[in-house]
């Protein structure tokens, strides 16, 4: 596809997308962003409209870029986790968990049962609120905005339950490297199957009656924003925006983590990859992570939920005041003393809207020698002016919602 | 053409002020019917059950900044908000709110003015009110307004056509333009709706577009254009646009009911008139029964504005293109049709079966038809 070149017409245009001034075509410079409703975060996209055409879109990140990666060079591994909370802010659990494997990964550390198990029922918890959000805001994005109220009840249910967890509801710096910090109380089994069983499944139904078949959000979102298996692939998109696209990978299934080859569930995949079908397996894998919590509640094994790695698992407090070893340990990690085993390695986690993989290398010190985030969302707005090009503004919004590109992932 | 008495000019202000109330308490109607769609509880700070959050959103609204864009056009700017709220406050004048009272031995009607052409001048002046968006989205200089000025001038303009095309058909049964005779042809329950039920349809989604409100909300869609054409607005002149709207649901939806819905006609109102007179005299029993009939028309201009929130709160909006083809390529040629079917069954004597016809047609169109209209494959 031969690629149209833009042209600025005015020397701010030509400033801020850094070409040379042309003469006027009759196109006129829209700035979708930083502060526009429809972008749920800070970044810009330059649009180039043609009456309501869009001709050229030119979009811009870093508006809220906090070097994460350079940070995490200072960091001591244990106070990672919090900065993986504030990728992507829906779901943090799955970064906490993938940044912790990451690091047992280069510990060889074996994380028992029990742990991986609560993992599961976190992450796929995280999912759902993270799906939520997506269609929900597609559905507020497309003009209804009533959906978005009902399932957002099911969402604030699950922050309940991350409170219960580990205390905090956004930015949950949920469970330690080598298992969880506490196990799960029977309160927090109780409103996981609570959600599971009884609310949540029927909101979603309910969700699925308002939009799957509504005449008008399909007229908006058939067709819009397509994108082909191998254009995806050359991307490098993964997670739901790739399966809608048709292609059935998924890391829960291609590289198992955290015990997911003992669930059963499947993989929804879709046809276009338009809005429709990325709203349509998003919708899917709720259905299927609600599968995966219930079998993963029913079967919790009993046994501890943290493995025996001193170096890294701070001791119970009351060992601290008694035993000299556990005191020691505490200062020792508290204060980030602990070198860690040169190596390299990459892991990654089915993340709400893909794969976020952590590159970790480790030259023997306290903190990683350097630690690269994958972050999905950096990854489809690279696609974004491409799905937009011809289309309105109004389909430029839906498409945004539904490749669900969070400020916070985006910019690191 | 009688002469102006202190009646009339109290009849014309109660109207006026009425109008504003009830614009003005839609607010808190649409919080409130948004808050039962949405399981929320709704305004319930000012005054019991909420009810004083009008009054305290036009306290805000006055009190807020009144910002205006250093490059905006002073004149146009101010002119903007003015026109709409002033279309909008002239429209109610043609609409016939009751039968008549008798104050005195002298009948008056419960009406601004009785003009022979009223139905004319509600389309008149709704035209006009464009202009208001019109004029205060390009005198604001900001591309959003711009865009949003431009949509609601264009899908007003398409909508126009085919609500004066359902329009027309009404006119043919009833042989009168005037507001007042067209809502008397229907007394009792001879209500329009049962000979033109394809062209209620079609008005009734013209009405939603003319409103500029879900799904057609085009101009001020939140998430596309900011706000629209008053995103640079803000103080009481954001006020009066918002207020504008809502006194143009007001006037649709009581034009609705008086076109469709046989205005201030309900089922049983002889044998009511006929008691009430019994009861309480001539000239009293017929007030009452007057104030009876006000009662039925404003029930059928709340449900009607019930409708309009309740579609509002439910559906997604379309996009500006599908809007334009569901306007010229749907809603107008289906006009035409009704037109035609109401004219042959005028002229063969049965309305109520053309009125059916009619619906067949409409309903074949867009139960049928309309899904296989697929949207242009677009894949990259």
């Amino acid at each position: 596809m031969a690629e149209e070149v833009f042209e600025a017409k005015t020397t701010s245009d030509a400033l801020a997308m850094n070409r040379p001034v042309v003469e006027d075509k009759g196109y006129t410079t829209l700035n979708l962003g930083p502060t526009h409703p429809a972008t749920h975060g800070v970044f810009q996209n330059i649009l180039t409209m043609d009456g309501d055409t869009i001709v050229h879109g030119e979009q811009t990140v870093g508006y809220i870029h906090r070097a994460f990666e350079k940070i995490a060079e200072r960091r001591p591994f244990y106070q990672i986790t919090t900065l993986t909370d504030r990728l992507n802010y829906c779901s943090s659990p799955i970064n906490n968990f993938g940044w912790h494997m990451t690091v047992e990964k280069l510990l060889q550390v074996d994380v028992p049962k029990r742990a991986e198990y609560i993992r599961v029922i976190m992450m796929e918890l995280a999912r759902i609120s993270d799906h939520v959000i997506c269609n929900s805001i597609l559905g507020v994005d497309t003009g209804a905005y009533s959906g978005f109220l009902y399932v957002f009840q099911e969402r604030e249910k699950i922050y309940e339950i991350y409170e219960e967890v580990c205390g905090a509801r956004l930015t949950t710096n949920m469970g330690r490297i080598g298992g969880m910090e506490r196990d799960l109380s029977p309160t927090a089994i109780a409103k996981i199957k609570d959600l599971v069983y009884n609310s949540l499944p029927k909101v979603l139904a309910e969700f699925e009656k308002l939009f799957d078949r509504n005449r008008i959000f399909m007229d908006r979102t058939v067709n819009v924003g397509g994108i082909t298996p191998e254009r995806a692939l050359d991307y490098g998109f993964t997670g739901p925006n790739l399966r809608a696209a048709g292609v059935d990978y998924d890391v829960r299934v291609m590289e198992p983590y955290s015990s997911y080859d003992d669930f059963d569930f499947n993989i929804p995949i879709g046809h276009n990859g338009d809005t429709y079908d990325r709203y349509l397996v998003r919708n899917m894998e709720m259905w299927e992570s609600i599968k995966i919590i219930r079998q993963a509640i029913e079967n919790l094994p009993e046994g501890p939920y943290y493995a025996n790695e001193n170096h890294y698992y701070l001791p119970p407090k009351k060992e601290v005041y008694r035993s000299m070893e556990a005191l020691i340990y505490h200062f020792k990690i508290v204060m980030g003393e602990i070198d860690a085993p040169v190596g390299e390695v990459y892991h990654a986690v089915e993340g709400g809207n893909g794969e976020v993989g952590y590159y970790l290398i480790s030259d023997g010190g306290r903190t990683p020698y350097r630690l690269h985030f994958r972050r999905p969302c950096f990854i489809y707005y690279q696609a974004y002016p491409e799905m937009c090009k011809g289309l309105t503004i109004s389909d430029a919004v839906a498409i945004m919602s539904s490749l669900n590109v969070i400020a916070g992932e985006l910019d690191a | 053409m009688e002469s102006l008495s202190i009646v009339n000019v109290i009849i014309v202000l109660t109207i006026f002020f009425v109008s504003l109330g009830i614009a003005a308490y839609e607010t808190y109607f649409e919080r409130v019917v948004a808050a039962y769609i949405q399981d929320r509880v709704g305004p319930d700070y000012a005054g019991p059950y909420g009810l004083l959050q009008p009054l305290a959103d036009a306290f805000k609204m006055f009190f807020k900044e009144d910002f205006m864009p250093a490059k905006a056009d002073k004149l146009l700017f101010v002119m903007g908000p003015g026109l709409a709220l002033f279309t909008a406050l002239l429209t109610s004048a043609v609409i016939p709110f009751g039968d008549s009272l008798i104050i005195g031995g002298k009948e008056y009607l419960v009406q601004g003015i009785e003009v022979n052409i009223g139905i004319l001048w509600v389309f008149g002046i709704v035209a006009l009110g464009v202009y208001g968006i019109l004029i205060g989205g390009w005198a604001s200089n900001n591309k959003y307004s711009l865009y949003g000025a431009i949509r609601a001038a264009s899908s007003n303009i398409s909508y126009e056509l085919a609500m004066g095309m359902a329009i027309i058909a009404i006119i043919m049964t009833s042989e009168s333009l005037s507001v007042r005779a067209i809502v008397e042809q229907q007394h009792g329950i001879n209500w329009n709706v049962f000979y033109q039920p394809m062209g209620f349809l079609i008005f009734l989604t013209c009405a939603f577009a003319e409103c500029n409100r879900t799904p057609f909300d085009l101009p001020e869609s939140e998430n596309e254009l900011v706000a629209g054409y008053h995103t640079e607005y803000s103080s009481m002149k954001l006020g009066s646009y918002l207020f504008a709207e809502y006194l143009n649901m007001f006037v649709t939806s009581a034009v609705i009911s008086c076109l469709y819905f046989g205005g201030f006609n309900y089922p049983g109102m002889d044998w009511v008139h006929a008691t009430l007179v019994g009861l309480a005299g001539e000239t009293a029993g017929h007030n009452i029964a007057t104030f009876v009939g006000l009662g039925a028309f404003f029930t059928k201009i709340f449900f009607f504005i019930f409708l309009f929130m309740w579609v509002r709160w439910t559906v997604p909006r379309f996009r500006y293109d599908q809007l334009m083809n569901l306007g010229w390529k749907g809603l107008i040629p289906l006009a035409v049709v009704n037109m035609v079917i109401t004219a042959a069954a005028q002229l063969s004597g049965s309305p109520l079966i053309g009125g059916y016809i009619g619906l067949a047609i409409f309903l074949i169109v867009f139960v049928l038809l309309w899904p296989l209209t697929k949207p242009k494959s677009r894949m990259l």
